[in-house]
């Protein structure tokens, strides 16, 4: 075991703790261990990479944490919850108030505009439409969309896609924000961009973000701390200074 | 989710594969439209059938006689102690006391009697009978000349045709056409017949008619009972000429000719009960051999039956006869119902498939919604709306097709009734209870079709759901 939690303690409460966390399913013959003893701690307003190669177990502990899938044994707890112990139906309130989401492939609804997309998870928080509309808007404004409301994904750049992602992931006013390789379909300028974007509402709305990454640089430049995952067990977990300055994330926003 | 939101969303992914969700949903409308077609031609014929009895005055009539009327003795007696000799008497009482019962429209005695009636000098013999002005709407005139009584108290008369054409002296060949009514009523219509009667008039004073045995009795009953047969003459114009025949009808319409109600109660006539009643009769009121009694509806001649027993009298109606009937329809509408229910059976299935592919095809979708907080319940009820719709899109579209296809049959009937030379009618008919339960139906099998596919999209595991492009 690592010595991770005492690290980043001092920054804030506990937002995420996990103790032997272990998600195993079977292909066939196969037992494969996804996760497979995974206990980290990150606090309220961190920003954590989580790092790996591919069949690392780095997507699986984000879809622990983001309560899509639920834990062999062990535990995690976000923000006072056991999500293990959670039923379905609040699992899904949990996704809904606590998570926000971002994915490689944008994860869009194809059939529906920009406006539409944001808001979904409005509707199934009933908000009301007029200011489900409201808030739709202001995100997209936010994200810099606000013209493109009424455009279908499909009519859009990767980058402008994944800004509506955000917008999505971010309208219920999350804690956590979950990106799963948010930059992998993008190319290194828009993908700047949009980690901007990400570590501005990490500053801004103090929000806990973790990401996963494939690409150490990235982690580098944005993550206050890495997380190294191999063979679905935690392998290395350091603290990092940011690399990109705090100028240029700011002259993003101009 | 909110119902609004709901309907929205389901709405929204019927039109993004608008093909093959119109295709499920006409599928649904051909189910709905059989069922209705077939209900609406089984509610139809009913309709007609009960329409034609109504009419007919069979179904909704219960016949009364007296119990000292020994020929219906052993019909269905039993219940009452009483012998023939002390069961009550059949008079206006009575029949007042019948009319008051509850759901009885009219209660009238049946007046009729063999008497002379002379036309041209000429007599003839026949049955007369009596009829109240209710009867101007039974079946059996609708193919009259001229026109029904002016009043209850007219003198006037109206033929039935083999009696007109008895009149005008055309003795009917067999197997021969038979005159046109209009034929016979043309020149019989506003001439006068003579009829010649055996009147009962009342004693000209109280005073004890010759008796014998009346010095030990002191009984007025006996007295009043008195009364005198005098033979009478009344002119009676002829204002109509019915096309029956009376050899089908029963009732008041058996005879050859007709006289108003009031009329004819008036006449005093001599009828066949005076003779037997006179040792009972209290007073110099007629006494009726049967009174007709019309109920408001056929489903209430058997609590109307039920009453007048009680009151002492003998009853007949043809209810047994329409109850069969009724059963007959319950059958029909049950097969019609079963055969059109298959069709939406198979349309269900449509449901079943149209939807399981949708899950298939919005795989990914129902992953993306999970993981932006949608639960498990939003997922079904989305599914099960996009059901409930096409199951309510097609129950209206199959109610509008299957009242098409009712009309369609029902005027290519008609085409064919007409070729016949037989009177074509409405034997189709929707009503709004149909179309009601027509679309709750089709709502109601649909969202049966969706549960399953709306619990296996509802089950969906997001991770793998997300996982492949």
């Amino acid at each position: 075991m690592t010595t991770a939690p005492a690290v980043s303690a001092a920054r804030g409460t506990v937002a995420i703790r996990s103790e032997n966390l272990c998600r195993h399913y079977r292909l066939g013959e196969t037992l494969i261990r996804a996760v497979d003893g995974v206990s980290l701690q990150v606090s309220a307003g961190e920003f954590v990479a989580l790092l790996g190669s591919s069949g690392s177990g780095k997507s699986s502990v984000l879809n622990l944490i983001a309560g899509l899938d639920r834990p062999t044994s062990g535990s995690v707890i976000v923000q006072d919850r056991d999500l293990a112990k959670l039923s379905r139906e609040e699992l899904a309130k949990y996704r809904l108030h606590v998570v926000g989401m971002v994915f490689q492939s944008f994860n869009l609804i194809a059939s529906m505009t920009l406006a539409e997309n944001v808001e979904l998870p409005l509707r199934f928080a009933e908000v009301d439409r007029g200011q489900r509309q409201n808030l739709a808007r202001e995100a997209l404004e936010r994200v810099g969309l606000g013209a493109r409301m009424n455009h279908r994904p499909s009519e859009l750049s990767g980058g402008e896609q994944q800004r509506a992602a955000l917008a999505r992931a971010l309208i219920n006013r999350p804690k956590l924000l979950l990106a799963d390789e948010p930059t992998g379909n993008l190319d290194s300028h828009t993908g700047t961009e949009i980690m901007n974007m990400v570590r501005r509402f990490n500053r801004e709305l103090g929000m806990t973000v973790i990401m996963v990454t494939h690409e150490r640089t990235l982690a580098e430049r944005y993550a206050q701390r890495m997380i190294f995952l191999a063979d679905g067990k935690l392998i290395d977990d350091r603290p990092n200074a940011p690399a990109a300055t705090d100028l240029r994330g700011q002259g993003e926003e101009s | 989710m909110k119902i609004p939101d709901l309907a929205e969303l389901a709405l929204r992914n019927l039109r993004e594969s608008l093909l093959r969700n119109s295709l499920t949903t006409i599928g649904i409308s051909v189910g709905v439209a059989s069922l209705v077609a077939m209900l609406s031609l089984g509610i139809g014929l009913q309709q007609l059938a009960s329409r034609r009895l109504v009419k007919s005055g069979l179904f909704d009539t219960v016949v009364v006689t007296s119990r000292r009327d020994l020929r219906g003795r052993d019909r269905d007696e039993g219940a009452s102690g009483l012998t023939p000799g002390e069961s009550r008497v059949l008079d206006e009482a009575a029949r007042r006391e019948i009319e008051r019962l509850p759901d009885v429209l009219e209660a009238y005695p049946d007046i009729r009697f063999i008497t002379e009636l002379r036309y041209e000098d000429k007599p003839h013999l026949t049955m007369i009978s009596a009829l109240p002005s209710s009867a101007q709407s039974n079946d059996a005139f609708a193919g009259m000349q001229g026109s029904f009584f002016s009043s209850d108290t007219a003198a006037e008369v109206i033929l039935q045709k083999t009696f007109a054409a008895e009149l005008l002296g055309k003795t009917p060949v067999r197997g021969a056409d038979e005159s046109s009514v209009a034929d016979l009523a043309k020149p019989l219509l506003g001439k006068e017949l003579t009829m010649r009667y055996a009147q009962r008039a009342s004693s000209p004073s109280q005073t004890p008619v010759p008796s014998a045995g009346a010095a030990n009795s002191a009984d007025s009953s006996l007295a009043g009972a008195a009364y005198s047969v005098v033979s009478r003459e009344q002119k009676l114009k002829i204002v109509g000429v019915a096309d029956l025949d009376p050899e089908s009808m029963r009732g008041p319409t058996r005879a050859k000719v007709f006289l108003p109600l009031q009329l004819a109660e008036s006449l005093h006539v001599m009828q066949p009960t005076d003779l037997r009643e006179i040792s009972r009769a209290a007073s110099d009121q007629p006494v009726y051999s049967s009174v007709s009694v019309r109920v408001k509806n056929p489903t209430k001649v058997q609590m109307v039956e039920d009453a007048i027993k009680k009151m002492g009298f003998t009853t007949f109606s043809l209810l047994d006869a329409s109850q069969s009937l009724r059963t007959f329809f319950r059958v029909l509408d049950l097969f019609l119902l079963i055969f059109g229910s298959l069709a939406l059976a198979v349309s269900s299935i449509g449901i079943v498939n149209t939807l399981v592919m949708a899950i298939l095809e919005r795989r990914r979708e129902i992953g993306i919604m999970k993981a932006i907080g949608a639960s498990d319940g939003d997922v079904k009820k989305l599914f099960f709306a996009e059901a409930g719709a096409m199951g309510i899109v097609g129950g209206m579209a199959g109610v509008a097709l299957g009242w098409a296809i009712g009309r369609i049959i029902n005027l290519g009937t008609n085409v064919y009734l007409k070729r016949e030379s037989l009177t074509p009618d409405t034997f189709w008919a929707v009503p709004w209870w149909l179309v009601g339960a027509a679309i709750l139906f089709s709502v109601i099998v649909s969202l049966v079709s969706g549960l399953y596919p709306a619990g296996r999209a509802a089950k969906l595991d997001p991770v793998q759901a997300l996982r492949y492009e």
